[in-house]
């Protein structure tokens, strides 16, 4: 049966050949450190279940210590001119739209196809596996058409990688680090302090609470997943729907929902925030946190209203 | 009440712009050890976490393609393709792929579009094209702009999509706590209050892309005023 396994060998290759290309090259001259931070991922990538809880917190560990204390560099080897690109494109004119285009293609395509086979394929997975698929579509038309060497994309995909960097990772270390604090009770706590922060008896301001406590929460921690059990316990539980017989679809979907308007006010979730920031190479890492706000905020106001006038008829 | 000292490490560490990953391992450090763990229990946890979501980063693998497609001169294909479109703007450009995005995650494709996968290759080249057409010339500030612009459409029709299908990590989530405390629902009875939501998010994010189109159309028409008073 194909599962996230056979994904995780194909990223393990490309984290590897992002290390290999760094190696060899002489004009990054932090050129090991990168090489090594990639290492590790691919490390991860193919070993990661059988080095155990403990190895793996030191794998960490090791990745932390390299980007913490400025061990990764970029280079200067293997840009395109631009010259060269307009030329190439010219000669390509939209067909390249088309190379493009596979991967969302063949992960649309393969997610319904692969479901009607779940003897063969992990059907809780189909969509990463198809993107993974599509990938190597991709690669191997780009081969046969644009006559592209083997090794441009790998020494054209780590110069990619490491204007990246160090942010590639926030999004998986953020997500255990919500393991920990999970471990720790975190969200108990928050909850209790919340909930006496609330007004007693007034529907509007626990409504209020509860969704503005979502966002903020949720930007505390960088995912409304987080926030959400806490959040119910604290206040959509014992106020809204038992006290105030709200109807508790609506309280948990819309105040998921206001979560999410968190979500987009925050550093902390890294994967939409600040890597986007990083792969278009934007000045101000929060460049995109601050264009979201004025969407964010009214429409978690929208998000409460609704809340209240649906959920208590 | 000591382990809200990790939240308090990682709201100041952020401020004082330290490097996130050591902000993250030392509110880690400080939270577990609030919390009477020891050492090698936070960092096994840890490990484990980390492990456990890998998924995540698997999304570099389109790198090579799209390393590969913009030494190919993509970006430039893409840019080319918008100047050569008459009454394409970046803000219905930008609505286009705003409503094309939450369709698409409203049936469960959520990895089909994404940041590296057409904001970086596409979506961002087109908006700058369109926007350079709009308003003569950018400065640097401008470019910043509708490339942020870009990256911040693409979480919002993600965000305000994908809760309406049926099958989404949220809505299974939601119907697990809920039947913790005894609330058995189906999850299309959930999914079906994302819509709102959904309607409103296009309402607002339309309205300010419908503002960012004036402002750029209103720049062009300054610059030509001026060169006819000159």
């Amino acid at each position: 049966m194909i599962t996230l396994t056979w994904v995780y060998v194909i990223a393990g290759v490309a984290f590897a050949a992002f290390a290999m290309f760094n190696l060899i090259d002489k004009a990054n001259p932090r050129r090991f450190g990168n090489a090594a931070f990639w290492g590790l991922m691919a490390v991860s990538m193919w070993a990661g279940d059988l080095l155990g809880d403990f190895g793996n917190g030191l794998l960490v560990l090791a990745l932390v210590a390299i980007a913490g204390f400025g061990g990764l560099g970029k280079t200067k080897a293997d840009e395109v001119p631009e010259a060269t690109k307009n030329q190439r494109a010219a000669k390509y004119g939209n067909g390249l739209f088309a190379i493009a285009l596979v991967i969302p293609a063949t992960a649309l395509a393969g997610t319904f196809l692969f479901k009607q086979f779940p003897a063969y394929f992990d059907v809780k997975q189909v969509t990463l596996i198809s993107l993974a698929l599509g990938v190597l579509l991709a690669l191997a038309v780009g081969h046969a058409w644009l006559r592209a060497a083997p090794a441009l994309p790998l020494s054209q995909g780590r110069r990619l990688m490491d204007s990246v960097g160090w942010a590639a990772i926030l999004p998986q270390m953020l997500a255990s680090l919500g393991a920990v604090f999970a471990l720790a009770g975190v969200g108990d706590v928050v909850g209790g302090v919340i909930q006496q922060a609330i007004p007693a008896g007034s529907l509007v301001g626990a409504v209020i609470a509860f969704g503005v406590g979502m966002a903020l929460f949720t930007m505390i921690m960088g995912n409304a997943f987080a926030a959400f059990p806490v959040m119910v316990a604290a206040i959509g539980m014992p106020l809204l729907i038992k006290q105030y017989h709200g109807d508790p679809a609506i309280i948990c979907a819309i105040g998921m929902l206001a979560g999410f308007c968190g979500t987009l006010m925050t550093p902390m979730a890294a994967n939409f925030n600040l890597v986007p920031a990083a792969l278009l190479e934007l000045k101000d890492e929060n460049a995109v946190v601050k264009m979201q706000i004025a969407t964010a905020v009214p429409l978690l106001i929208v998000n409460i209203a609704l809340i209240y006038f649906l959920a208590f008829r | 009440m000591w382990v809200l000292l990790g939240i308090a490490v990682i709201v100041i560490g952020f401020m004082l712009r330290f490097n996130p990953l050591l902000v993250i391992i030392a509110s880690a450090a400080v939270t577990g050890i609030a919390a009477g763990l020891d050492v090698h229990a936070i960092i096994s946890a840890f490990g484990k976490a980390f492990n456990d979501a890998r998924y995540v980063s698997i999304v570099w693998i389109v790198l090579p393609v799209i390393g590969m497609l913009e030494a190919f001169g993509l970006q430039a294909r893409a840019r080319g393709l918008i100047s050569g479109l008459k009454g394409a703007t970046t803000g219905r450009l930008l609505a286009g792929y705003l409503l094309m995005r939450q369709a698409t995650a409203a049936v469960g494709l959520t990895s089909v579009a994404g940041h590296p996968q057409t904001v970086r290759p596409l979506v961002a080249p087109m908006a700058e094209a369109a926007a350079e057409k709009q308003a003569g010339t950018l400065h640097d500030k401008q470019r910043e702009e509708v490339k942020a612009f870009s990256a911040a459409t693409d979480n919002i029709g993600l965000f305000f999509g994908e809760d309406i299908f049926l099958a989404i990590g949220s809505i299974l989530l939601m119907k697990g706590l809920l039947e913790q405390y005894g609330i058995i629902l189906e999850p299309f009875e959930l999914s079906v209050w994302a819509i709102p939501t959904a309607i409103a998010a296009f309402v607002i994010h339309g309205f300010r892309l419908w503002l960012l189109d004036r402002r750029l159309n209103a720049q062009a028409a300054s610059v030509t005023a001026k060169d006819k008073a000159a």
